[in-house]
């Protein structure tokens, strides 16, 4: 028996493209009337996940059901969903009545009631009188409403949306966000939103799913993403935080910028590494000395946002914080401040240091990411290659401005202030990830030259 | 020495050449024309030319048998090039810009050689040059100019219609009825012109390929002049430059876009 509840069910999902993995086993489970939205950086597998449930795209591995049925092998035009597109693909040659009419004319729906159809679907997104109108003298705005109602009036069980609003400007996308809300809840139809724009998925979604490289992050309903995420990575991408390293002391016992904190988070252990986020409106900001301080610090910037002013505060201890309040400090000035312990989220690290599959190939050599690395001598190597698994810690790797001679290249792919240094994420050409720690500052998509020496490898045996 | 300067700084300026080389050689012939069509020979104002085109059965005969030549090659061109272009522009059959060239190629060599290479050719095979072996001749001197343009329009083509016609319901064949042929209207369009306009006019391929026994309307004008008949030759040209800014006329109606899909 189908379970009638979820009306997306994706199993396993996965996709190349040459040798870029977009899609990496993916599970996705849609519950009817939803109003989900999948989130993610450009180049996140997003869109290619949208494009598999309309079927222009077929997946490598994993299942696809929509309604209960099995879509794999089902082509574009026979599912039951409807796509509005990232740039409308109104038909230039027909004019707003006929787009509209489009999917129903194929159908063969008696005449008088497409004209009915189409008239309540022009209602539907505002844009009575239009019927007549060139699809090309409409404004953005205009072709995106003609949009949905071209692809609502089939009566879909599910509207697949591309990135509708990223070509309005941002008023015009405020007013349509509200509208898209208010056509959901009226009409009840499953929406499967795309975005890379966070605060519209805040604003529209029942669930969020984030996605990056391929694989959902986490899914949830706004307020969760928000306020519990589960890696640095989502903590980064919805809002503004502050994420820096800590120590889990004991469970409700955090330890962060050089201090103790009470918190709500059990079961992490005693004494491991952590991650730890604080919203920046969740830092209360006082003058000092203040005996409820908890820690300190000198203000160093005071920045007014509009309806808050963004403080960044350099503490004692040497950290850098951002923090938003509705009253100003000035710079240079010393302040005080609080968090609450409900407000400290504590994230699992997802690891603690890099570790690469190798090949000891002598003594002294070990094969790793595409290239040979030198060891210091290893025990391990007797006169034969051994499988081996290598770790290095992040601080461990040193990232080169000179790639020219370096043997071993990436690209910067994402970067995290920690409070006192960056984490970044660097891809190899070979397209594997090196994480790295460092007090320098790399832009994304700068070229880097890695370099790690002998001393820091460690190695170990790989298990069978 | 300022003057000068200001002159030749002035981008309208730069245009003089031009427009003295239009004047020259399209403007002032296209007025001589009109007026050696109304003149008899000794320079006097007359309609006399007119009236022997009217009651000479045979030219009017020519022009009307030129005409549909020129539509039967054109829609030959249309039934060939179309598929032609569509493949072509179709990544899943044609991944490379080679067949491409390879159609455009034979438009690198003269068409009199061509021509002359098809006359030996058909020699050679025995086949009796004909009516048959003229219109086979026209279709393979201006298909490239029929595949050109529809080619082009049909790659610039925004795969994403294609895409949401599927998305609305529309199975294969419905897309290209209803969204890719009209779309690649201008294309056909265009290529209709480039193919029509210039056979109603032509003359070598038909005295080629027929072996002068076929006449097309551009032979009876080229005799006329040949022959000394001026003033009848000029009025025959003024009625085929008015039949070819009729059709140019019904193009720009048609689809502003045309000029889009012309050639490369």
């Amino acid at each position: 028996m189908k379970d009638s509840n979820f009306i997306i069910s994706l199993d396993h999902i996965s996709k190349r493209f040459g040798d870029k993995q977009v899609l990496n086993d993916v599970n996705l489970h849609v519950k009817k009337g939803e109003f989900i939205t999948i989130l993610g950086p450009s180049g996140c597998g997003k869109t290619t996940l949208l494009r598999i449930l309309a079927g222009f795209v077929t997946p490598d591995e994993g299942t696809v059901e929509i309604g209960g049925e099995q879509m794999n092998s089902i082509p574009p035009y026979k599912r039951p969903v409807n796509t509005v597109f990232q740039r409308y693909a109104l038909f230039p040659h027909l004019n707003v009545y006929d787009n509209v009419a489009f999917g129903l004319k194929l159908n063969k729906v008696p005449e008088q009631e497409i004209e009915q159809r189409v008239r309540k679907a022009l209602k539907m997104v505002n844009m009575t009188d239009y019927e007549w109108r060139d699809v090309e003298s409409l404004s953005g705005g205009q072709q995106q409403r003609v949009a949905i109602a071209r692809a609502l009036i089939n009566s879909p069980e599910v509207l697949l949306l591309d990135e509708p609003l990223s070509a309005l400007d941002h008023k015009m996308r405020k007013d349509m966000q509200v509208e898209l809300k208010e056509i959901h809840e009226k009409l009840g139809v499953t929406f499967l939103y795309v975005t890379h724009d966070q605060e519209e998925a805040l604003t529209l979604s029942d669930t969020i799913v984030v996605m990056n490289d391929g694989v959902i992050q986490q899914a949830g309903s706004p307020i969760d993403i928000y306020n519990e995420p589960v890696n640095a990575f989502v903590a980064d991408f919805i809002g503004e935080s502050n994420i820096v390293n800590g120590t889990m002391i004991c469970d409700r016992r955090v330890n962060f910028l050089g201090h103790d904190f009470d918190c709500v988070d059990e079961g992490f252990g005693e004494n491991k590494p952590v991650d730890v986020v604080i919203r920046p409106e969740d830092i209360y900001v006082m003058d000092a000395p203040n005996k409820a301080a908890m820690f300190e610090g000198t203000v160093q910037s005071c920045v007014f946002q509009g309806v808050h002013y963004e403080i960044t505060v350099i503490t004692d201890e040497g950290y850098e914080v951002m923090i938003q309040d509705y009253n100003p400090f000035e710079a240079g000035k010393k302040v005080a401040m609080v968090i609450k312990p409900q407000d400290i989220q504590v994230m699992r690290k997802e690891r603690t240091c890099n570790t690469f599959e190798g090949t000891l190939v002598d003594e002294t050599h070990v094969e790793m990411l595409g290239i040979e690395f030198e060891c210091l001598p290893q025990a391990l190597y007797q006169g034969e290659k051994v499988d081996v698994l290598v770790d290095v810690d992040f601080d461990k790797v040193d990232l080169l401005d000179d790639i020219d001679n370096a043997e071993l290249v990436g690209d910067v792919r994402f970067i995290l202030y920690k409070g006192d240094h960056y984490y970044l994420t660097v891809m190899t050409e070979d397209r594997d990830n090196v994480y790295v720690a460092t007090n320098d500052v790399w832009d994304e998509r700068d070229l880097v030259g890695i370099r790690i020496l002998p001393e820091d490898l460690r190695i170990r045996k790989a298990e069978k | 020495m300022g003057k000068i300067k200001q002159f030749f700084g002035r981008r309208s300026s730069w245009s003089i050449p031009y427009l003295i080389f239009m004047l020259i050689f399209v403007v002032l012939p296209l007025v001589l024309v009109v007026l050696y069509a109304f003149r008899d020979p000794q320079g006097n104002f007359t309609f006399e030319n007119v009236r022997t085109f009217i009651n000479e059965r045979e030219s009017v005969n020519t022009l009307i048998y030129s005409i549909g030549i020129a539509l039967i090659t054109t829609f030959i061109c249309i039934i060939l090039g179309y598929p032609a272009a569509y493949i072509l522009s179709n990544a899943k059959f044609n991944s490379s810009s080679i067949m491409v060239a390879l159609f455009l190629i034979p438009m690198f060599i003269n068409v009199l050689m061509r021509t002359l290479a098809t006359v030996a050719l058909f020699g050679f095979m025995k086949v009796p040059l004909g009516q048959a072996t003229l219109i086979f001749g026209m279709v393979y001197n201006y298909l490239p100019f029929m595949i050109l343009p529809i080619y082009t329009v049909l790659q610039k083509l925004d795969k994403s219609y294609i895409e949401a016609a599927q998305d609305l319901g529309a199975s294969n064949v419905k897309v290209f009825t209803k969204v890719t042929l009209p779309l690649s209207m201008p294309g056909v369009v265009s290529g209709i012109m480039m193919v029509f306009m210039p056979t109603i006019s032509t003359f070598a391929i038909a005295e080629l390929l027929t072996m002068n026994n076929i006449k097309l309307f551009g032979t009876v004008i080229q005799e006329n002049i040949n022959n000394g008949m001026w003033n009848y030759g000029a009025l025959l040209s003024l009625i085929m430059l008015i039949l070819i800014v009729v059709t140019n006329l019904f193009n720009d109606e048609k689809d502003e876009d045309s000029a889009a899909g012309g050639l490369v």
